[in-house]
C-alpha cells in the first residue's frame, strides 16, 4: 500500500514519531562537538553535557568523572527512551522496535561466551553488556559449554533461537568459532530483519531495505577483510555475507576470493555508492574505512527522517545515538588521556 | 497620554511600558561579587550577555559554577537522604545569616563524606543482617519440607535409575548386575543446594535448571509470604526458599553456577534436625545482636540528618543565588587590564537612582579603593518591555503578553483589558445568580491568598487561583449584566420596581392574545420581568442583544483605531496618521458607525424601519428613495456621502504610504554623503550593534507595496467580518439563558410538579450539577475564550503590533521560584 500510510499511520504511530522527532532534535550539532573537543577536563564536558538533554542524567554524579561514567549514563538515557517507546508502541512498531535491539543482544551472547572462556568474572561482564542487549538469562551463558548447550540451556528462549539453527554444532568454544556464531547470527538476524520490513511494505520497507542493505554490505566488507589471512576457507566466507544488498549475489563472488585489501577495493569499487567511500581512502589502508563507513551511514540516516510515516527514524534514531555516544566515548578518552590531537580522528559529525 | 516621550513626563505606569535605558557599569574586580549580590537583591538590571561566542567551561567564573555545581550536588543527595529518612527539611523563615561559601563549601564536604561513611556502615551492617534473615527463614522453611523433599527425591533418583538400567538392558543386558550396584552408591551421594531465589525468576530458574542437568534434579520451591530485603539490592522482593538435590560433582557446578546467574543467594543447610535447631538459634542470637548495633547506627544518622534539615533551606538558597551571581557574572566581559569587569545591562530609566546608591555600597562594603562606574549608553537595539504590573493587573497583562508582548513604548491594551475583557465575558455570560456563585468561588480564592500562594496547586487549580482577579471583575460584571438581562437562574425579578405592565382584566384571559397593558413608567433597570416567559420575549432579546452587540463592537474597535493614533503620535510617525488613522477612522464609521447611529436612532423614535433594507440598499441602489425606512431628514444624502467617503478611503489607505516612503528613502540616500563626516563619532557604538538598526537600508517597493496592499484588504473586510464577529456575543448570550431555563424548567420545575420528595431531591441535585458543571464550569470556558479572540483578533489588530521582549532582570525573587 505505498503511499497510503498517511491516512492510517497516525492513529498509532503519530505519537511515537512525534516522540522520536523531538528526540532527534536534542541530537548534538557541530557546534555541540566544537564545544566538547575544547574542553579541558572531562569535568569540562560534563559542564557542557549539563546544558544538553544529558543534563539530568549527570547531574548528581560525583565530581571525578571517569569516561565509563559519562558513557553509562548516556546509554542510560538511550534505554530509557528506547523503554518509554517501547511501553507506548503497538504492533508491527513494537516487534519493529525489538528488532533493533537483537544486534546488541548477539553481541551480549558473544561477549559473555568469549569472556567466560577467557576465565573472567561473570558479574564484571555483564556490567559490560549493553544494556538494549540484555535479557533475563543472561548470565545462565556462562554455564554453557558448546554450541549445542549454548542454544539449549539458554538462547532457545530468546528472539535469537531461529538463528541459531544454522551454527548448532558440538564443538567446544572457541575464539573463532565464536566469532563465526556472531557473524552466522548476525546474517541470520539482518536477513529476518530485511524479510520482517519488506512484509510492512510501504515507505518502511524501501527505507529499511536501503539501510539493512548499506548494513550487510559493510559486514561482507568487513568479514572479508578481517578474514584475510586467517583460515576461513573461501566458501566459509561466503557463507557469512548476508542474502541481500548491493552486493548481493555478484558482489559476493568477488569478495570472497579476495585475498588483500586492494582487491576488495577493486571489488567494491564496481559499485557506485561506495566507490565514494573507498576514494577518500589511500591504497592498501584500512584503518580508516570503519570511519569512512560510519560516515556515510550516518548520512544515509540522517536521511530517514526527511520522509514521514514510516518505522526506518526508530532505527534512524537508534543508530544515531549510538553513534553520539560513541563519539563522546572518544573525545572524553581523548580528553581524559590528553591526546586531544586525535579528537577529530574518530568522530563522526552527525550533523 | 498623547505626545509624551522620554523620562520627561509623568509616569505613564501601564498605559505606555517603563523607558528603559542601555547601561554600562565597570566593576572593579574585587567588588564584583558584592555588586552583582546587592544589584540581584534589587532586581532591576537584564544584564546582557557579552560572552556568547564562549562556551560555558571558557568563561571566566566556570570555575565557581562548578563549585556551585557540586554543592547542589550534596544538597541534593542530602534531600534525597532526608527523604529516605523521612526528615523533612524544616520550613522555618530563612533569616539571612552571612555563610561564607568557601566555609560552606568546606562544611558540605565535611558532612557529605560523614554521611556517606556512616552509609556504608549501615550498609555492610545492613547487608548481613539481611542474610542473616534470609538464612533464618531459609532454616525454618526449608526444615519443614526436607526430610519429604528428600525422600521424595531419593525415589525419583532411583525410578530414573531404574529407567536407565530399562533402556540400558536391551542393549547391554549384561552390566544390569553393575548397575543396581552402582545405584546405591550414587544413592549416597545425593547432595543439595538450598537458598533463595526471587519469585519474578524462579520459573525461569527452574526450566533452566531443568535443560542444564537434564532433568536429573530434584527441586523443591516454598513461597515466602511477606516479601523480605535482597541483601545485595536492598530492595524488598518477594522470594522463594528453594532446595535442589543433585547427583554428581559435574551437576554441582553447573547448579552453582545458575545459581550465580540468577542472583540466588545459597545458605549451608544441615541435614540433621538437630544442628537445624541450633544453627536457628544462632543465627536469632546474631539477628537481635545486629539489630541493635543497627539501631544505634540509624539513630547517630537521623541526628546528622536533622542538623541538616535545620538549615538545609538556607543551604540550598544560598547555592541558588550563589550560582546565579556567578553566571550573572560570566555574562560581563573581561576589561583588557583584567581589573575589572564591564557590564551592559537594560535597566528602566527610573531605577537609575537605586542602582547608583547600590553601586556605591557595594564598594564601600568591600573595601574597594575604586567605585564602580555607571554610565548610560545610547543604542538603537530595542529595549525590552517592561509593565510594573502589581497582583491584580498582572493576570490582565498576562492575557495581552500571551497573544505577544508589547513592542517597547507602544500602547498597551492592557489597560482597556481591565475593564473590557470582563465586560465583553459579562455580556455573554449575563445571569446574576451564576455571577454570585462565580463571585464566592473567586473570594475563596482571595481571601485564603497568601496561603494559597505559598503553596503548591494543580494544574487546574493554580490557573484559576492565577486568574482570581480577572475572575473576581467578570463575575461583578455578570452580576451587573445579569440585572440588565434581569436573570437569575433564568428567573426573573422585579427588584427595581412593579412591572410597568398589567392584564387588561382580573382573569388574564387575553395575556397572550392581544397583550398587555402598560400601567406604570417604564421599568427602571433593565429589561421589564413582564416579557418573561411571553411568546415575543425571545425575539424582543434577540433584537436588543444584536443591536448591543454592534454597538459594543463598534465602540471597542474605534477604541483601537483611536490607539493607533496615539501610537502613531507618540512615535512621531505622521504617515500613519494621514494615510492610515484617518481612512480607517472614515470607512469603519462612515458603514458601520453610520449602523450604530441608526440603532440608536430607531431606539429613541421607535420607528419601524428595517435596517437591513436601509444598509443593504445602501450599496445597491443609494439613488432609491427610502420610503417607509427613513429614519430622520436628508437621509438619503447622507448615505450618499457616507458611501462616497467610504469608497475613497479605501485607495487612501492604499496608494500614498508606499510612494511616500520610497521618496523620503530616496531624499535620506541623497543626504547620506553629506551626513556621513557627521557620524563619526557614533561609529563606535554603532558599530557594536550592527546586527540591528539598519532596518532602513535596504527598501524593496515592491514589498512595501505588496505589505500595504494586504493591510488594506485586512482592514476593509476586516471591518465588515470583525462587526460581524461581535454578533458572538449575542449568540453566547442567547446559548446562555436558554440552556439555563432548559435546566430550570426542564428539570427543577418537572421535578417540582410531581409533589413527591424523592423526586424533588433527586431533580435538585441533577440541576445543581447541570448547573455548575455546564453553566459555571463550560460556559465560563467559551464565554472566557470568546472574550479572549475578541481582544486578540477584533481589538488589537486595529493597532497593535506585540513583537516585543519581556524584561527579565536578574533578580533573587524570581531564581527562589525555580528549581535546579
Amino acid at each position: 500500500m505505498y503511499g497510503f500510510e498517511a491516512m492510517t499511520f497516525n492513529i498509532h504511530g503519530g505519537y511515537l514519531e512525534a516522540i522520536v522527532r523531538g528526540h532527534r532534535a536534542g541530537l548534538f550539532t557541530a557546534a555541540d562537538y566544537n564545544n566538547l573537543c575544547q574542553c579541558e577536563t572531562l569535568d569540562d564536558i560534563k559542564m557542557h553535557l549539563s546544558a544538553t538533554e544529558y543534563g539530568p542524567y549527570l547531574q548528581n554524579e560525583p565530581s571525578p568523572l571517569h569516561t565509563t561514567t559519562i558513557v553509562e549514563k548516556c546509554t542510560l538515557k538511550l534505554v530509557d527512551e528506547y523503554k518509554h517507546m517501547l511501553c507506548q508502541a503497538t504492533e508491527p512498531l513494537s516487534t519493529f522496535l525489538e528488532y533493533i535491539t537483537y544486534g546488541h543482544m548477539i553481541d551480549n551472547v558473544v561477549l559473555i561466551v568469549t569472556g567466560t572462556l577467557h576465565e573472567r568474572d561473570v558479574q564484571e561482564l555483564l556490567e559490560k553488556c549493553h544494556p538494549l542487549g540484555m535479557f533475563d538469562s543472561i548470565a545462565t551463558l556462562a554455564v554453557a559449554q558448546n554450541m549445542r548447550e549454548l542454544y539449549r540451556l539458554v538462547l532457545v528462549d530468546t528472539p535469537l533461537a531461529p538463528y541459531f539453527s544454522e551454527c548448532i554444532t558440538s564443538e567446544d568454544l572457541d575464539d573463532m568459532n565464536i566469532e563465526i556464531m556472531r557473524n552466522t547470527l548476525y546474517k541470520a538476524y539482518l536477513e529476518d530483519f530485511y524479510k520482517f520490513c519488506q512484509k510492512l511494505g510501504g515507505a518502511t520497507a524501501e527505507i529499511m531495505s536501503d539501510l539493512l542493505a548499506f548494513e550487510a554490505d559493510r559486514r561482507a566488507v568487513n568479514i572479508t577483510i578481517n578474514s584475510i589471512g586467517t583460515e576461513l576457507t573461501r566458501d566459509d566466507r561466503r557463507k557469512l555475507y548476508s542474502n541481500f544488498g548491493l552486493l548481493y549475489p555478484y558482489g559476493h563472488e568477488e569478495l570472497a576470493v579476495c585475498e588483500d585489501i586492494d582487491q576488495v577495493r577493486g571489488a567494491m569499487e564496481k559499485y557506485p555508492p561506495y566507490q565514494s567511500i573507498f576514494s577518500k581512502l589511500s591504497y592498501g589502508e584500512s584503518q580508516m574505512l570503519d570511519k569512512a563507513f560510519y560516515e556515510e551511514e550516518v548520512k544515509r540516516l540522517c536521511l530517514a527522517f526527511e520522509q514521514q510515516f514510516h518505522y526506518g527514524v526508530f532505527f534512524a534514531y537508534m543508530r544515531l545515538r549510538e553513534q553520539e555516544i560513541r563519539n563522546l566515548m572518544w573525545i572524553s578518552e581523548c580528553v581524559a588521556q590528553n591526546q586531544k590531537s586525535r579528537v577529530h580522528d574518530s568522530v563522526v559529525f552527525i550533523f | 497620554m498623547g505626545d509624551t516621550r522620554g523620562g520627561c513626563c509623568p509616569p505613564m505606569d501601564l498605559f505606555r511600558s517603563e523607558t528603559m535605558q542601555l547601561v554600562q557599569l565597570i566593576i572593579p574586580m574585587e567588588s564584583a561579587r558584592l555588586t552583582v549580590y546587592y544589584l540581584g537583591k534589587l532586581g532591576l538590571l537584564q544584564f546582557k550577555d557579552l560572552n556568547s561566542d564562549k562556551s560555558p567551561f571558557q568563561r571566566t567564573y566556570a570555575g565557581q559554577i562548578k563549585k556551585c555545581g557540586e554543592m547542589a550536588r550534596t544538597l541534593r543527595f542530602f534531600k534525597e537522604q532526608m527523604l529516605k529518612a523521612g526528615v523533612s527539611p524544616s520550613a522555618k523563615s530563612v533569616e539571612e545569616t552571612e555563610i561564607d561559601v568557601d566555609d560552606l563549601e568546606v562544611k558540605l564536604a565535611e558532612l557529605e563524606a560523614e554521611l556517606t561513611e556512616m552509609n556504608a556502615n549501615g550498609e555492610k551492617l545492613q547487608r548481613s543482617y539481611n542474610e542473616l534473615v534470609e538464612y533464618k527463614i531459609v532454616l525454618r522453611k526449608a526444615g519443614d519440607f526436607f526430610p519429604s523433599a528428600q525422600h521424595s527425591a531419593t525415589a525419583r533418583q532411583r525410578e530414573m535409575e531404574l529407567n536407565q538400567m530399562v533402556e540400558e538392558s536391551i542393549e547391554t543386558p549384561l552390566l544390569q548386575e553393575q548397575g543396581t550396584s552402582t545405584d546405591l552408591s550414587k544413592q549416597v551421594k545425593l547432595g543439595f543446594v538450598t537458598g533463595l531465589v526471587s519469585r519474578g525468576k524462579s520459573m525461569a530458574f527452574e526450566r533452566i535448571l531443568f535443560r542444564a542437568t537434564r532433568g536429573n534434579v530434584f527441586l523443591e520451591q516454598v513461597p515466602i509470604e511477606a516479601p523480605i530485603t535482597d541483601p545485595v539490592s536492598g530492595e524488598k522482593m518477594e522470594k522463594n526458599v528453594f532446595m535442589v538435590f543433585y547427583s554428581g560433582e559435574r551437576a554441582k557446578n553447573k547448579i552453582l553456577k545458575i545459581c550465580d546467574a540468577f542472583g540466588a543467594n545459597r545458605y549451608p543447610f544441615a541435614e540433621d534436625c538437630g544442628k537445624q535447631a541450633l544453627m536457628i538459634s544462632e543465627v536469632s542470637g546474631k539477628i537481635s545482636e545486629l539489630k541493635s548495633t543497627i539501631d544505634a547506627g540509624l539513630l547517630h544518622r537521623d541526628h546528622l540528618l536533622r542538623t541538616i534539615s535545620d538549615q538545609f533551606e538556607q543551604w540550598n538558597l544560598k547555592v541558588k543565588k550563589e550560582k546565579s551571581i556567578h553566571h550573572t557574572l560570566n555574562m560581563l566581559s573581561l576589561d583588557v587590564t583584567k581589573k575589572c569587569l564591564v557590564a551592559e545591562a537594560w535597566s528602566p530609566v527610573f531605577a537609575t537612582k537605586q542602582i547608583q546608591d547600590v553601586l556605591q555600597r557595594a564598594s564601600v562594603d568591600s573595601n574597594s579603593q575604586v567605585g564602580a562606574i555607571f554610565q548610560v549608553l545610547h543604542t538603537r537595539e530595542s529595549p525590552p518591555t517592561y509593565f510594573r504590573t502589581n497582583k491584580f493587573t498582572s493576570a490582565f497583562q498576562e492575557i495581552v503578553d500571551a497573544y505577544g508582548v508589547a513592542k517597547y513604548q507602544e500602547a498597551n491594551p492592557g489597560v482597556y483589558t481591565i475593564v473590557t475583557f470582563p465586560f465583553l465575558f459579562a455580556v455573554m455570560f449575563g445571569d446574576w445568580g451564576h455571577g454570585i456563585c462565580l463571585l464566592l468561588a473567586t473570594l475563596f480564592f482571595i481571601i485564603r491568598e497568601k496561603k494559597l500562594s505559598s503553596q503548591k496547586l494543580g494544574d487546574i487549580t493554580e490557573m484559576t487561583f492565577g486568574g482570581r482577579y480577572v475572575i473576581m471583575m467578570m463575575s461583578l460584571f455578570s452580576i451587573y449584566t445579569g440585572f440588565i438581562y434581569n436573570e437569575c437562574f433564568s428567573v426573573a425579578f422585579d427588584l427595581f420596581a412593579p412591572s410597568a405592565y398589567a392584564c387588561r382584566d382580573l382573569s388574564c384571559r387575553d395575556a397572550y392574545s392581544i397583550g398587555l397593558i402598560k400601567v406604570r413608567d417604564t421599568y427602571p433597570f433593565g429589561v421589564d420581568p413582564a416579557w418573561h416567559g411571553t411568546r415575543s420575549e425571545l425575539p424582543f432579546l434577540n433584537s436588543l442583544k444584536m443591536k448591543m452587540s454592534i454597538l459594543l463592537g463598534v465602540a471597542q474597535m474605534n477604541l483601537g483605531i483611536l490607539l493607533s493614533y496615539s501610537n502613531a503620535t507618540f512615535f512621531g510617525n505622521s504617515l500613519n496618521i494621514w494615510f492610515q488613522f484617518i481612512p480607517q477612522m472614515i470607512f469603519l464609521n462612515s458603514l458601520f458607525g453610520y449602523l450604530s447611529l441608526l440603532i440608536i436612532v430607531k431606539w429613541c423614535t421607535g420607528s419601524q424601519a428595517d435596517l437591513y433594507h436601509i444598509m443593504i440598499y445602501m450599496f445597491l441602489s443609494p439613488t432609491d428613495e427610502l420610503g417607509d425606512n427613513q429614519l430622520f431628514p436628508y437621509q438619503k444624502t447622507v448615505q450618499l456621502v457616507l458611501l462616497l467617503l467610504a469608497l475613497v478611503s479605501v485607495p487612501w489607505m492604499l496608494l500614498p504610504k508606499p510612494f511616500l516612503l520610497k521618496k523620503r528613502h530616496e531624499n535620506r540616500h541623497q543626504g547620506q554623503s553629506y551626513t556621513q563626516v557627521q557620524g563619526t563619532d557614533d561609529a563606535l557604538s554603532e558599530a557594536k550593534h550592527d546586527s540591528h538598526g539598519h532596518g532602513h537600508e535596504e527598501f524593496e517597493f515592491s514589498e512595501v507595496f505588496v505589505h500595504q496592499l494586504i493591510h488594506t484588504i485586512e482592514f476593509v473586510l476586516g471591518a465588515v467580518s470583525n462587526t460581524a464577529s461581535y454578533l458572538r456575543l449575542w449568540a453566547l448570550s442567547l446559548a446562555h439563558s436558554q440552556l439555563s431555563i432548559v435546566f430550570y424548567e426542564k428539570v427543577l420545575l418537572l421535578a417540582w410538579g410531581y409533589n413527591n420528595m424523592v423526586i424533588l431531591v433527586v431533580g435538585i441535585i441533577i440541576f445543581i450539577f447541570a448547573t455548575v458543571g455546564v453553566l459555571l464550569i463550560m460556559e465560563t470556558l467559551s464565554a472566557f475564550l470568546h472574550a479572549l479572540r475578541l481582544h486578540w483578533v477584533e481589538f488589537q489588530n486595529k493597532f497593535y503590533e506585540g513583537d516585543g521582549y519581556k524584561f527579565y532582570p536578574f533578580s533573587f525573587i524570581l531564581i527562589d521560584d525555580e528549581d535546579y
